[in-house]
């Protein structure tokens, strides 16, 4: 079985659905009711090719695993070449976790051009996949920007009413910051006459390099996660995203940011690293406190559950720079929490926007009364939100403050009054919503989850509290990629300084 | 006996453009199309000489003329390039009945002179070859002669490009003057030993040629004449416009740069860069505020022009071989962009805005897609050919340690996004006001699919064009 290219199956099996949907011929209704089927059908599939990936892994090495290599460029050194490690191994099944689900949420709520919104998600999955599978510079960066054409598509056409607006600059933000990843990787190349990722991560750059190697990455990556003050896209893009949209964007392609800066600022450029913690610390202690204070204030729901999100990664940027070993770990499993946590908090927006049609807060109320089901589902991922222990969201939040304690107190303390805050705008949002008297006359007829929503819901209640309960099984194979990264970087600064006391 | 090898393609080009004109002329009836077909049957024969001929470096006529594997490839584009814009205009010239036997013809000439301006080793054949593609292109500009536009744009393109051809008629006279020779190999090995130590009367010549070339290819700030042209010329000759002759232009903006001028880097390249930046900065900036989509293409490419320019500014092996990428992906999804252009007609009126693109992805969703792939491409998006044909160009802009200028150049690119961006929001998320005319014809529609394909599919296979790229401008340096 090993043997078997399955990372390169898992990337392009959505891209041949994509392929396939696009023959479909017929009436509207066939063509939409195939291409569900043969959507949801590419998507189940990749995700249990993704699995193999899962069983095959040995998590006793931290060397990449299940490379895939072919030649691409020859003659420059740049190959297509894929691999993972345990770092990126659940990014890689996070991504063919949702998309199966998001296609599921979306089989009633997208009616217009359903081959289309099909032929999108497909295509954003292999951009997804490749993207946190790829060993190659070159190969990560034509997946990472690849990821936008989808998105801004999805985005544009099937969003709300601001939609080209927020279409527009989610494009534009990212893309402005990406295109400097690019000069930057051209520098890297420049010096190390390859783009493969093992061999620059072997490669020591000059110290003045790094420092602008580092902001150039960070300046793509920071919009991405996003960071504090670069951050605003991303309630535009969610509120006006549909629900599936809303689910990759908070689910996966937040953590691209996140991802890069572990796979590529953190272990090839330690000096820029460590030069620029104080500013990531800095940045990331604004977005958990101001963020969440934003977010308090909202009357979307959309909108809040948007700028929790960027609180949230402000803790995992937080606990990335305190580069100890729970600190990343914790960074790690946050992100995965938090990709199903406010995914499912959207997919819990979009129940009831299906059925009202508007996400205004102060437009719902008393839910509880006619949705028992929904008032459960929505608790137990408010709760883990919040970070409630037994759910998946304390164990993050739990790692990275204990790794940052360590480093840093302060920001350990701004970071802990940011849980604070968390717990007061959920809570604050769940009772607006799901508690008090139903009294508007639109909601009396309101319906419970159907069946098809259940579906959707059930597996993600099952990850949330195995997260939460027993994260052993997400924790080790992360722990040797993760304390390797951690040695290899303390090395390459104490080797410095060795060198700088022996010129002395 | 002289070897006239090395020139057959041209010789035959130029004995079968006189040919079919004479054939024109004694056939009764109309044969626009019967002559446009075999003149693009000309072309593929004079594709398939360049293709045969040896790789190595030959020069014919006294030095005058030469070949190596640098014109061959840009020969191949430009013959490629004009195959397809005339097999786009038929359709067209029927549509509009302006069709006349000599359009194929004088495009065929027109071409003729691209082949000679890209073999040209000699600042008289340089002329000769620039005036008689100049010449054609006059025409064809102003072919529409009964639309006031038409005509307008062609007096203005002949007054304009003659003041250009004056400039660098007066350049290489100096560079005659102070240099003493018109031949590229005896001008290199002139200022071979001269360290840039030369007199200011040669760098004077050198900035009048520089300008009277980057009026050809529409550099900032010689553009001007470009989006009135491209507006008012028949839609086919602007397609045509946008690929063939800028091609052919820039590869002898190439060859004269770095062939006699090429130990003079110093003295040139600020001037090169200058002028890149201004058209990467207007292209991008200028092209946001218009509606119609011609002059949208006119901006453009002073834009593209300006992403290439870098490749010539860094002046070495890597630049070159990033601008004969760039320009090989930039031709085609010009081209494929034209189509879609050329198939904007509403009850049989062609129409020429942006907005009548709305809604474009619900009437005609393959023709919607292929131009987003365009557009997204042209944007430099990854995994579109387009992204490659920066890569390059960047790569050797950083190689060359041009960062600054590599810097303006992806910020302009994000600029440029937003105005592609527009066309695809107008085509996907904008709602159908009314809708374009079907069907857009058998040929319009495989030039389209094919372009569409090798824009898709170029990421996988990107190997073979990156190493006859290589190659090419290796050729070029060889010495």
């Amino acid at each position: 079985m090993t043997d078997w290219p399955l990372l390169t199956i898992t990337t392009f099996l959505p891209l041949v659905g994509a392929l396939f949907i696009l023959t479909i011929r017929g009436d509207a209704p066939v063509v939409a009711r195939n291409a569900r089927n043969v959507a949801l059908l590419t998507s189940v599939a990749t995700f249990l090719v993704s699995l193999l990936i899962w069983a095959n892994f040995d998590s006793s090495t931290a060397a990449f695993q299940m490379v895939d290599k072919a030649t691409w460029l020859p003659g420059f050194n740049i190959a297509y070449h894929l691999g993972v490690d345990g770092i990126s191994l659940f990014f890689v099944l996070l991504s063919t976790f949702l998309t199966p689900l998001c296609i599921l949420a979306s089989w009633e709520s997208i009616e217009k051009r359903v081959k289309e919104y099909m032929i999108s998600f497909l295509i954003l999955e292999t951009m997804m996949v490749g993207m946190f599978a790829a060993l190659d510079l070159v190969l990560f960066y034509i997946f990472f920007e690849g990821v936008l054409i989808p998105m801004f598509i999805i985005i544009g056409v099937w969003g709300g009413p601001r939609r080209v607006y927020a279409a527009f600059k989610f494009f534009l933000y990212t893309l402005a910051g990406s295109v400097l990843l690019l000069l930057a990787l051209l520098a890297m190349y420049f010096v190390a006459g390859t783009t493969d990722i093992p061999s620059l991560m072997a490669q020591q750059f000059p110290r003045d390099m790094q420092l602008w190697l580092w902001l150039a990455f960070f300046a793509s990556f920071a919009v991405k996660v996003p960071m504090w003050p670069v951050h605003t896209w991303l309630p535009d893009a969610h509120v006006e995203a549909p629900t599936a949209g809303s689910v990759i964007l908070a689910g996966v392609l937040l953590k691209m940011g996140g991802y890069g800066f572990l796979r590529f600022s953190i272990p090839m450029f330690p000096f820029g690293s460590e030069f620029f913690t104080p500013l990531v610390y800095t940045l990331s202690v604004v977005a958990v406190i101001y963020t969440s204070l934003v977010a308090l204030v909202q009357d979307d729901m959309k909108k809040l559950i948007a700028y929790s999100s960027v609180a949230h990664m402000g803790f995992v940027t937080i606990g990335m720079f305190a580069l100890t070993v729970q600190g990343v770990e914790g960074a790690v499993f946050q992100m995965l929490s938090h990709g199903i946590v406010s995914g499912a908090l959207f997919l819990c927006v979009g129940v009831v926007y299906d059925r009202m049609h508007t996400r205004e807060i102060a437009r719902y109320g008393g839910l509880v009364t006619r949705m028992p089901k929904y008032a459960f589902v929505f608790m137990v991922f408010m709760l883990a939100s919040v970070g409630l222990p037994g759910t998946s969201g304390f164990v993050g939040e739990f790692l990275v403050l204990l790794g940052v304690f360590q480093v840093n107190t302060w920001v350990a303390f701004f970071a802990a009054t940011g849980l604070i805050l968390g717990a007061t705008y959920m809570l604050y949002l769940y009772r607006r919503v799901v508690f008090g008297k139903l009294t508007r006359e639109e909601l009396k007829s309101i319906l419970d989850l159907s069946p098809r929503e259940v579906a959707v819901f059930a597996p993600l209640l099952v990850l949330v509290f195995w997260m939460g309960v027993y994260p052993t099984t997400f924790l080790e194979p992360m722990h040797v990629s993760i304390a390797n990264l951690i040695d290899k970087y303390e090395l390459a600064l104490s080797a410095a300084k060795d060198l700088a006391v022996a010129a002395r | 006996m002289p070897n006239f090898l090395p020139a057959l393609p041209e010789i035959f080009i130029a004995l079968a453009g006189l040919a079919l004109l004479l054939m024109g002329v004694f056939q009764k009836k109309d044969s626009t199309t019967s002559i446009g077909w075999l003149s693009v049957g000309v072309l593929a024969v004079a594709a398939l000489l360049v293709w045969t001929a040896g790789v190595g470096k030959a020069t014919a006529f006294d030095g005058l003329f030469v070949v190596d594997r640098f014109a061959g490839f840009v020969k191949l584009m430009v013959l490629l390039a004009s195959g397809l814009t005339i097999v786009m205009s038929l359709s067209f010239l029927e549509k509009e009945q302006i069709g006349r036997f000599e359009y194929p013809v004088v495009t065929l000439f027109a071409t003729l002179g691209m082949l000679m301006m890209v073999s040209a080793n000699n600042f008289m054949s340089l002329y000769l070859g620039l005036e008689l593609q100049s010449l054609a292109l006059y025409v064809l500009a102003a072919y529409q002669r009964d639309s006031l536009r038409s005509t307008e744009s062609g007096l203005k393109y002949f007054v304009l490009g003659s003041l250009a051809s004056g400039l660098l008629l007066y350049g290489i006279t100096l560079i005659y003057g102070f240099a003493g020779s018109t031949s590229f190999t005896s001008l290199a090995r002139v200022f071979a030993g001269t360290h840039g130590e030369i007199h200011a009367g040669v760098i004077t010549g050198i900035v009048f040629v520089l300008a009277g070339l980057a009026f050809k290819i529409s550099a900032v700030p010689f553009h001007m004449w470009t989006p009135d042209v491209y507006e008012g010329a028949p839609t086919p000759v602007t397609a045509f416009f946008s690929v063939a002759p800028k091609i052919a232009a820039f590869a002898l903006l190439v060859r004269v740069m770095v062939g006699p001028f090429g130990d003079l880097v110093a003295q040139w390249q600020q001037v090169v860069v200058f002028i890149s930046i201004g058209s990467m900065v207007l292209g991008s900036f200028a092209a946001i505020v218009q509606t119609n989509i011609k002059r949208l293409m006119a901006y453009s490419s002073i834009g593209h022009v300006g992403y290439a320019l870098i490749g010539l500014a860094v002046g070495n092996e890597a630049g070159v071989r990033g601008v004969l990428i760039y320009f090989a992906i930039y031709m085609i999804m010009n081209i494929g962009s034209f189509t879609i252009i050329l198939s904007m007609r509403q009850k049989g009126r062609l129409v020429e805005n942006i907005d009548d693109l709305a809604g474009l992805s619900k009437t005609h969703p393959m023709m919607a897609f292929a131009m987003a792939v365009f557009m997204f491409s042209m944007a430099g998006i990854p995994p579109l050919a387009g992204f490659w044909g920066k890569f390059y160009v960047f790569m050797a802009a950083i190689e060359g340690g041009m960062v600054t200028l590599a810097v303006i150049g992806v910020l302009t690119s994000v600029v440029g996004a937003f105005y592609y961006l527009r066309i695809i929001k107008v085509m996907y998320f904008d709602e159908v006001v009314e809708a374009f005319d079907k069907p857009i014809g058998g040929a319009m529609a495989s030039i389209m699919g094919l372009s569409t394909l090798f824009i898709l599919v170029f990421s996988f296979v990107p190997a073979p064009l990156v190493a006859s790229a290589q190659a090419a401008a290796a050729s070029l340096f060889a010495g």
